[in-house]
């Protein structure tokens, strides 16, 4: 084990360390058991799926206790268990799972998050019939991704990760006989497989260069100081170090499974499936990998940086960022599918996050990240909701008014949306966003970012209010009337909606506990956090753009939403750039023009190869050994078989010919045996004469 | 003293006389006597040879001829035995009739 030769003494791992990996292990069991189980056996694989999540949960909260004990102690709680998977040469694949705050607060977050989506899909998919599949699913998705929140390896994290590849390929394929949902299941799994080309690579040279996969391992970790030091010394092209290249790498398959743009293109079309699993997997979770994988690495990528400084790998992570925040707010503005604005709104609000790695450091974006789970995931189920309660209608421009009749599911959309806007003081988004916005004020390269971040910001505000306003307010445009969902969907939401108001009490500049947990620092309540120069202008310019989106929106939609076959106010205003905005673009289109139409050239060239040359080789090689087969056939019935054929009948003649000797007289052969003597004697004699 | 010829004579003798009555004879009981006549010419033999050799007050000549007689006896109780068998499952003693064995 590698512990065995490193220098410092191996430090104990708790019991709860030890024992972690039961948190991914359980849901994954029992996954394995509800696919045993059969179709009509619904109660138990959603109390399966359930039970072991909630395992999971209580195993979290324990580990998230003791990191937090750890902290109030003030001892740097990071517990890594590791140990050897394969033996090659002298190189050693080592796996392993880490404890520390990072992985404690996304365990907590991703098991509590998912158990509710797991209680609310008992809602949701009641009506289907492949209720029992889609249990089982989500429990090997839950899986998978508390496997790559604990791994310490980044081979670990990696199986996580393709495992939750996997599983979201499967949930957005779940209604496989919608074409549109299988082919969406095809381009997000295609597509994110971009990214983890660049992800093996990254990895393969990591391994190359440290010679471990162990992200932490009492000093000999590949992004512990040692390790870092000797990836800086070497230099790669471009003017990029070693530790900088490889960090650009595992990016850009945090960039694929992320939806950063150029590769958001999946997200969007994700939302075929079912609505649980867009919350669930393409809104809280999954897509947080990428921005989570980054943070774990954030070592690597910030390696070489002087104090306050930035490195060219953070640079490319804030830009690309910053640019998918804005440009997923912009076509987000001119959608008309509820869970597709969401989505668009999901690709943008990632971009934040990674802008906030980028600027920031790990405590903000993920206090981002943490934030949006919560609100995100209460805004897709409120979604479903919306969706489940007006009969599978998903058109905005089909609804309306449903403030009425859905009250639960408005208050609590109501508040996410606010979150997501980034309302003042009472909701956590405006705390985790503002904290993005003053690293990028503060930030050394450029302030550009910070612009396009506070001009998403007023999109966002926007686009939310637009949707809320041909949702819920105006008259009902809908053919049917709407009805509220059942409880078990609504308490899911009406708990996430006080954890979007409430977590945003732990990051606000007076406590920022969060940041402090995660950096491991003390907390202290601290309310001259507010009094730092600039502080304020920042989070009164935030709330001026918020309430100029808010109040755009409502001024523009309010409540006189147009009929589904009427213009909207900005479509009349500029019809192209909308027209540009509704198709999203033209990513989609330019992708086919050129990567679809050079693989579609190149499988024709391949094919016609495959066909002419190859075919032709494999047909001339077959034709050489079918002549020498009839060559061999020929021998074999002529020479061989002629020549064995001709002994049989030797040797049946002959013995005809010595049968006859055989004729059962006994006096017959008395008599040979007599003659025989006397021939032996007249032999002897005539033999021995003198 | 008869010479030795003599002795030899009348062995060749019997075992001639023996040998005829066994080509000839059909019924299997008589072919069987014919066999003891060779028999016992063989041990006139024996007995002949050990009595005019270089070492007659060694007993080797009797006991080969002992030995044989018990072997003769031994092989006639046998002989008689699958006569009386072969009597049993075909109502003959004649050989020609046995000709089953043929191949």
């Amino acid at each position: 084990m590698q512990e065995t030769i490193s220098f410092t003494p191996q430090l104990a791992a708790s019991l709860i360390a030890e024992i972690l990996w039961l948190i991914p292990a359980v849901p994954i069991v029992a996954s394995g058991v509800i696919a045993l189980l059969k179709q009509p056996k619904r109660q138990a694989s959603a109390a399966l799926a359930i039970g072991s999540l909630g395992f999971s949960l209580l195993l979290s909260l324990i580990a998230f206790g003791h990191v937090l004990a750890g902290w109030a102690h003030k001892v740097d709680v990071r517990e890594v268990v590791n140990f050897t998977w394969l033996q090659f040469g002298t190189s050693n694949v080592d796996l392993g799972w880490v404890l520390d705050p990072l992985s404690a607060v996304m365990l907590v977050m991703v098991t509590f998050v998912g158990l509710l989506i797991f209680i609310y899909s008992v809602g949701y998919m009641a009506h289907d019939e492949n209720f029992t599949r889609f249990f089982c699913f989500l429990s090997l998705f839950a899986g998978g991704m508390l496997t790559v929140v604990i791994a310490n390896s980044i081979l670990l994290l990696f199986m996580g990760w393709e495992l939750v590849g996997l599983t979201s390929y499967l949930l957005i394929g779940f209604w496989y006989q919608k074409p549109s949902a299988a082919a969406a299941a095809k381009k997000a799994f295609l597509t994110t497989r971009v990214g983890d080309v660049f992800f093996l690579l990254g990895i393969v040279w990591l391994f190359a260069q440290t010679g471990t996969l162990l992200f932490y391992s009492h000093g000999a970790g590949s992004i512990e100081s040692g390790a870092l030091n000797a990836l800086l010394a070497q230099h790669s092209a471009l003017g990029l170090t070693a530790a900088g290249a490889i960090g650009l790498l595992i990016f850009a398959g945090a960039a694929g499974k992320s939806g950063q743009f150029p590769l958001h293109v999946w997200l969007p079309d994700a939302m075929e499936g079912p609505t649980p699993v867009s919350a669930l997997i393409h809104a809280a979770t999954m897509v947080a990998a990428g921005v989570y994988l980054v943070a774990r690495v954030y070592p690597l990528m910030h390696a070489g940086a002087l104090t306050g400084g930035t490195t060219t790998a953070l640079t490319v992570v804030t830009w690309v960022g910053a640019f998918t925040a804005v440009f997923a707010a912009l076509i987000a503005v001119a959608q008309s599918d509820i869970k597709r604005i969401l989505a668009y709104s999901t690709v943008s609000q990632l971009g934040y996050m990674m802008a906030g790695l980028g600027m920031g450091g790990v405590a903000v974006g993920m206090f981002h990240l943490i934030t949006h789970a919560f609100f995100k995931a209460l805004l897709f189920m409120g979604a479903g909701s919306v969706i489940h309660g007006s009969h599978d209608e998903q058109d905005i421009r089909r609804m309306g008014g449903l403030r009425g009749s859905m009250p639960v599911t408005f208050a609590t959309y109501g508040i996410g949306m606010l979150a997501l806007c980034g309302f003042p003081l009472f909701f956590s988004g405006f705390w985790s966003k503002d904290g993005i916005l003053e690293a990028a004020k503060h930030w050394s390269v450029a302030r550009t970012p910070f612009y396009m971040l506070v001009f998403g910001a007023l999109l966002t505000a926007f686009y939310m209010t637009r949707q809320v306003s041909y949702v819920f307010f105006g008259e009902s445009r809908a053919a049917s009337h709407a009805h509220e969902s059942p409880r078990v969907m609504t308490v899911p939401l009406a708990i996430l909606a006080f954890f979007a108001m409430a977590l945003g009490l732990i990051g606000t500049p007076a406590w920022p506990w969060f940041r402090s947990f995660l950096d491991g620092r003390a907390a202290v309540l601290d309310l001259h956090g507010f009094d730092e120069p600039g502080l304020f202008a920042l989070m009164v310019t935030s709330t001026v753009v918020v309430f100029i989106g808010l109040g755009l929106g409502l001024w523009l939609y309010g409540s006189k939403s147009p009929a589904p076959e009427q213009p909207e106010v900005l479509e009349r205003l500029a019809p192209a750039p909308w027209r540009w905005l509704r198709d999203r673009l033209y990513v989609d289109e330019f992708y086919g023009v050129t990567v679809i139409a050079f693989y579609g050239w190149w499988a024709r060239v391949a094919d016609w190869l495959d066909r002419r040359v190859w075919g032709g080789a494999v047909a001339g090689v077959a034709w050489a050994f079918r002549g020498w087969a009839q060559f061999n056939r020929f021998l074999d019935t002529n020479v061989v078989d002629g020549s064995f054929d001709k002994g049989c009948e030797e040797l049946a003649s002959g013995g005809g010919l010595l049968s006859r000797m055989q004729n059962g007289r006994v006096q017959t052969y008395l008599r040979i045996l007599a003659v025989s003597v006397v021939a032996l004697a007249a032999i002897l004699i005539w033999s021995t004469r003198p | 003293m008869t010479p030795l010829t003599g002795y030899l004579l009348v062995a060749a003798l019997l075992f001639a006389i023996g040998l005829a009555g066994a080509l000839t004879r059909r019924n299997a009981i008589l072919v069987l006597i014919g066999i003891e006549l060779m028999l016992n010419a063989a041990n006139l033999n024996l007995i002949a040879f050990w009595r005019y050799g270089p070492h007659p007050e060694a007993l080797t000549g009797m006991m080969f001829a002992i030995f044989s007689i018990a072997v003769a006896a031994a092989e006639a109780a046998v002989g008689l035995g699958l006569v009386i068998s072969i009597h049993r499952h075909a109502h003959t003693t004649d050989l020609d009739a046995m000709n089953r064995m043929k191949g």
